[in-house]
């Protein structure tokens, strides 16, 4: 087969890369070589388009134990010996062809980047997006997903804790499927994804490989068509059973200390995890391509290098040690086979059957090595313009506000999303302690290390779409606002990027500023961002999604007693808000899908306001001030309000003090930096002086179960619970899972 | 008296109940693994537990293939010879599979996997709050079983609301009458479906499981130990 | 007339069952040796009400493209009694 431009350009390279690579080879690289450079060099896994981007967010802290990118995962010191390790990671793509395996091969993958570097996972979240909950396509995705996840991460053993779920037009055909894993580690006890010691053997363990997903990181780059559906060779079937004995057998296998390096195989295969810690390593391999236990016969070297078959890892082990590690996988009934050996040259040979079918140096594949890096133009993008037209006094305030606030309660993006988190195992490894006992993040106890820890995932996508800059910015604050207001230090970031196509400047105007906001936010909170993924190309033919970079944040709370709850605890005790009401509708959730109004600035924030109100709520939470801390988000004050009040069925009576609000901009607006606390009367004393100077009011009281506004009799908290609880499942409760 | 906790390949609740058994009610446990054909220095005043999880990954029948391991023959005869014997979630399924209980355990009556807190009641009488997490948890047996079971007493924990009452809406699978645990004829075998392990500690905020470890270790295990309670 | 119309569903050929593939290592413990391979999918049976045995066929094979089988993961075979 001759190999010409044209067939690099099928591949997914652009022509010039197609020549940097016969540069790098001094030759025409054959049909398996080319391969391995496309995925190698597709975004998915060079981040060509973003690492530019990527390397102005912060990267250092004191806590933080390896550096961004240097590892699978981030890798932070909580003390007592102990690490977390932490990752997001999306699977837009093949969530869209098929939401089952699509959603569980994303959960399968972000759990294997944890435990590759000897950290047990403890807790899982996601970040979701569709549709409109109406259309039949949307539920047939988001049972799919919901089905996937649960599948997964059920069976794996891992709970999953928390995360998030919007509903908007622009994720109708790409919806987004962001999986975040949460490990701990024993300092000392990790591995890292190196290749190191001439002759070192090289093993491949877990599943046989098979024809699963080939150039699924190529496709995963490629735009969303109606012909993709053709492209059915790049789904991929996960085994959460395998994986689950894969996690044990390396978490057996760490402690003998027989291991050089290990590192999972997720996109790309055994072409990725050979380059990439050979390249780390400064060394090369010799792999027998023949050696690879395969599920089907007479596979190519290209269909053995690029196979995406889920649950395998490669280990670099101790020359001599071999019969260890073979016999800790063989009690754990998991294929192990040495495939090839550590070489001192830096060049990756690949033979079948003791045929050269691809010498490539190592070094030249990867992403701060030969991989190339672009910069991209960006333009501001011309919706703004409709943007900075948006007139708030256009928008009349409406007579009847309880009609409004049951519609807001009723909207999928706020109402319960029980129908879905009832098909996660939540409780398994009985660390989760929020079941009970609600925080704004999760509070998961991290027993060995007998730490607490908060987690949480955030991003409104719209507030982005608004405004990147400060969307990026509240995508962040909003993180860490919801781990200061579970009585956590927030410790540091990984984000979850997802964008539409890198190629138009005003989808890279988002990227740009998006990460500019980003990046000032994680500085101004000491939250290193310790990695995590880029998807580009979320668009379909209507247009690129929302920009929604993703904030996955862990928090650490040395004494989990020292947690915070956000539920009202007693009828009487007072209710403040912290923070300042705002004559603001802007991007709420009521000007979007009450008002229908599509184009609005993003809310109003101010960052060191957000980040001296986190004090101030610090501050109130280690005194033991309030009984409840719950910030305003999606829906407003309103919806903070009555969400403080499920849990123990109490209820609240409150007043808008300033008469010269906009009644929706009190109620519904979705201005920043503000948090809901109520105050035993006892503590009132100690609370005002804690609070010192910054700005807070008195809202009311809870009460016993009635809810009462501007001294409107609101009806029961159980009426309010009933729409609250049902409004998702009205829509999913025909669509029984398959 | 000790326990054995059993570790089969997908076993995802074992190290819960290892530490429920043993810093919650302080006793003394010891992991036990599928491959292995006997249970050394287990005596019948001793209990063992099949943990929850996804056994073989729960694959073709849930226990269908975790039933045949090697040990679990070890198993069958001690519980034959009286030994003590507990299995929740996916350890009451392996039990119901290798015939030491009666009965299934069949998908949910929604189709959907189910995890949340709900409320059984025992002999005792008063609603304990106990989570589940199960895809297959609706307990199915033929009239005259159910009939027998009735009669003997043998059913051990009905699903309830908060206040106690077996109502269809608090069943969370759909489970013939509201069935959520059972235990054999002779009172030595003890499978549910709910999670007791995952509700004996005050850092989750529930407690309510040391109430059920008490009762099946104590009153119909007549173990000798007494379970340390909050 | 009534036509009882046999449905199998397997997974695609090329894809990973690792249901089957567990079951495999299941009966190999119980030492049934000689077993190669085990896919497992699902037979449904439907009752169509047809003029004749190959309008029955369409509709089932209709309903399997549609419904029963997910053509991104499994094939189906139709056969009509």
């Amino acid at each position: 087969m001759e190999i010409t431009v044209s067939t690099a350009e099928k591949l997914g390279l652009r022509p010039e890369e197609f020549e940097l690579i016969k540069r790098i080879l001094g030759r025409t690289p054959n049909f398996t070589e080319l391969s391995a450079y496309s995925v190698m060099w597709s975004e998915h896994c060079s981040y060509k388009n973003s690492i530019k981007w990527l390397k102005t967010l912060p990267r250092d802290g004191s806590r933080l134990l390896v550096k961004a990118g240097e590892e699978n995962a981030g890798l932070v010191d909580i003390g007592d010996g102990y690490a977390v390790v932490f990752k997001i990671e999306s699977h837009n793509h093949p969530s869209a062809i098929e939401p089952f395996q699509g959603a569980a091969t994303g959960v399968g993958g972000i759990h294997r980047d944890i435990f590759t570097m000897g950290a047990r996972p403890i807790a899982s979240l996601n970040s979701l997006r569709f549709g409109n909950l109406k259309e039949d396509k949307t539920q047939h995705l988001l049972s799919g997903v919901v089905h996937g996840i649960g599948h997964y991460g059920n069976c794996f053993g891992v709970p999953t804790v928390g995360g998030e779920i919007y509903f908007e037009d622009c994720y109708h055909t790409n919806p987004l499927v962001n999986a975040m894993s949460v490990g701990i580690v024993k300092i000392g006890q990790t591995v890292s994804a190196t290749a190191a010691g001439v002759g070192n053997p090289v093993f491949i363990v877990g599943s046989a490989t098979g024809k699963d997903g080939m150039g699924g990181a190529a496709f995963a780059s490629a735009d969303i068509t109606e012909n993709s559906i053709e492209d059915l060779p790049a789904v991929q079937v996960g085994d959460p059973f395998q994986e689950k004995k894969l996690l044990e057998a390396c978490l057996e296998v760490i402690p003998t200390g027989a291991l050089v390096g290990m590192q999972d195989m997720g996109a790309a295969g055994i072409i990725c995890s050979t380059s990439e810690t050979s390249a780390k390593g400064g060394v090369g391999m010799k792999i027998d391509l023949e050696k690879v236990p395969t599920r089907q016969k007479n596979m190519k070297a290209w269909e053995l290098l690029l196979s995406e078959s889920q649950e395998r890892m490669l280990m670099i082990v101790h020359k001599g040690r071999e019969a260890e590690v073979q016999g800790i996988f063989e009690k754990w009934d998991l294929p192990c086979s040495q495939i090839g050996e550590v070489t001192d040259d830096g060049m990756l040979r690949f033979y079948m059957n003791g045929e050269l079918e691809a010498e490539v140096p190592a070094e030249s594949l990867v992403l701060g090595g030969g991989a190339p890096v672009y910069h991209r133009d960006y333009t501001e993008p011309k919706y703004f313009s409709k943007i900075k037209s948006f007139n708030p006094n256009k928008i009349p305030v409406p007579d009847d506000l309880k009609d409004v606030a049951e519609k807001i309660i009723s909207i999928p993006n706020i109402a319960n999303k029980r129908w879905i988190y009832n098909q996660y195992d939540s409780m398994v490894g009985t660390g989760n302690t929020s079941i009970n006992q609600p925080s704004d993040a999760a509070i998961v106890w991290a027993k060995e290390a007998n730490k607490g820890l908060a987690v949480t995932t955030d991003c409104n996508s719209r507030y982005v779409f608004a405004n990147p800059l400060q969307g990026g910015m509240m995508a962040v604050a909003e993180a860490a606002r919801n781990i200061v207001c579970s009585g956590g230090t927030p410790l540091g970031v990984t984000n979850c990027l997802n964008f539409g196509n890198p190629y138009d400047p005003e989808v890279y105007y988002q990227f740009v500023y998006a990460l500019k906001g980003m990046g000032e936010a994680c500085k101004k909170f000491d939250t290193p961002v310790t990695g995590g993924n880029v998807s580009f190309y979320n668009q379909s033919p209507d247009g690129p999604v929302y920009p929604t970079p993703t904030i996955g944040m862990v928090g650490l709370l040395e004494n989990i007693n020292d947690k915070m709850t956000l539920d009202f605890k007693e009828e009487g005790d007072i209710i403040f808000l912290v923070g300042k009401s705002s004559n603001d509708i802007n991007s709420s959730e009521y000007l979007h899908k009450i008002c229908g109004v599509e184009y609005s600035p993003a809310p109003k924030f101010d960052l060191d306001e957000e980040y001296a109100m986190q004090q101030k709520i610090a501050g109130l939470i280690k005194r033991k001030v309030i009984a409840s801390a719950h910030d305003v988000s999606e829906g407003g004050l309103f919806v903070t309000l009555i969400e403080s009040s499920f849990n123990n069925k109490l209820g609240f009576d409150v007043v808008a003090n300033d008469y010269k609000l906009r009644k929706d901009a009190m109620w519904f607006g979705e201005a920043q930096s503000r948090v809901v606390v109520s105050v035993n009367p006892l503590n009132l004393e100690v609370f005002k002086k804690v609070m010192g100077t910054h700005p807070y009011e008195e809202l009311g009281v809870v009460t016993n179960g009635t809810v009462e506004v501007d001294g409107m009799y609101w009806g029961t908290i159980l009426e309010w619970k009933e729409k609250y609880d049902t409004a998702i499942e009205t829509y999913m409760n025909h669509y029984l899972a398959e | 008296m000790k326990f054995g906790v059993v570790v089969f390949p997908g076993s995802n609740c074992d190290r819960d109940m290892y530490d429920a058994l043993k810093y919650d009610l302080k006793q003394e446990v010891v992991m036990l693994w599928h491959k292995d054909k006997e249970l050394p220095g287990f005596t019948t005043d001793d209990c063992i537990v099949l943990p929850g999880g996804f056994s073989y990954g729960d694959y073709l029948r849930c226990g269908a293939i975790a039933r045949f391991s090697p040990l679990m023959q070890a198993v069958i005869d001690f519980a034959n010879k009286g030994g003590k014997v507990l299995g929740v979630c996916n350890g009451f399924q392996i039990l119901c599979e290798s015939g030491l209980l009666p009965g299934a355990l069949l998908r949910n009556a929604n189709q959907q996997f189910v995890c949340k807190n709900v409320f059984i009641k025992g002999e005792e009488g008063k609603a304990l709050k106990i989570p589940v997490a199960h895809g297959e948890g609706r307990y199915y047996a033929d009239k005259a079983t159910l009939r027998q079971l009735e009669s003997d007493n043998q059913i051990i924990y009905r699903y309830c609301d908060a206040d106690g009452n077996i109502t269809d809406a608090a069943n969370p699978n759909g489970a013939t009458d509201n069935i959520a645990g059972i235990c054999n004829a002779n009172r030595n075998v003890f499978g549910m479906m709910p999670h007791p392990e995952r509700a004996c500690s005050e850092v989750l905020g529930n407690t309510d499981g040391r109430r059920v470890f008490k009762t099946l270790l104590i009153k119909n295990l007549q173990l000798t130990a007494e379970p340390v309670l909050a | 007339m009534t036509y009882t119309v046999q449905i199998k569903v397997m997974p695609l050929k090329e894809l990973l069952d690792p249901q089957g593939k567990a079951v495999m290592g299941g009966l190999q413990n119980l030492g049934i040796k000689n077993v190669e391979d085990v896919r497992i999918g699902k037979n449904i049976t439907l009752q169509i009400d047809a003029a004749s045995a190959e309008e029955a066929k369409q509709l089932a094979e209709e309903a399997s493209k549609k419904l029963l089988a997910n053509p991104v993961m499994e094939y189906f075979e139709v056969s009509v009694n």
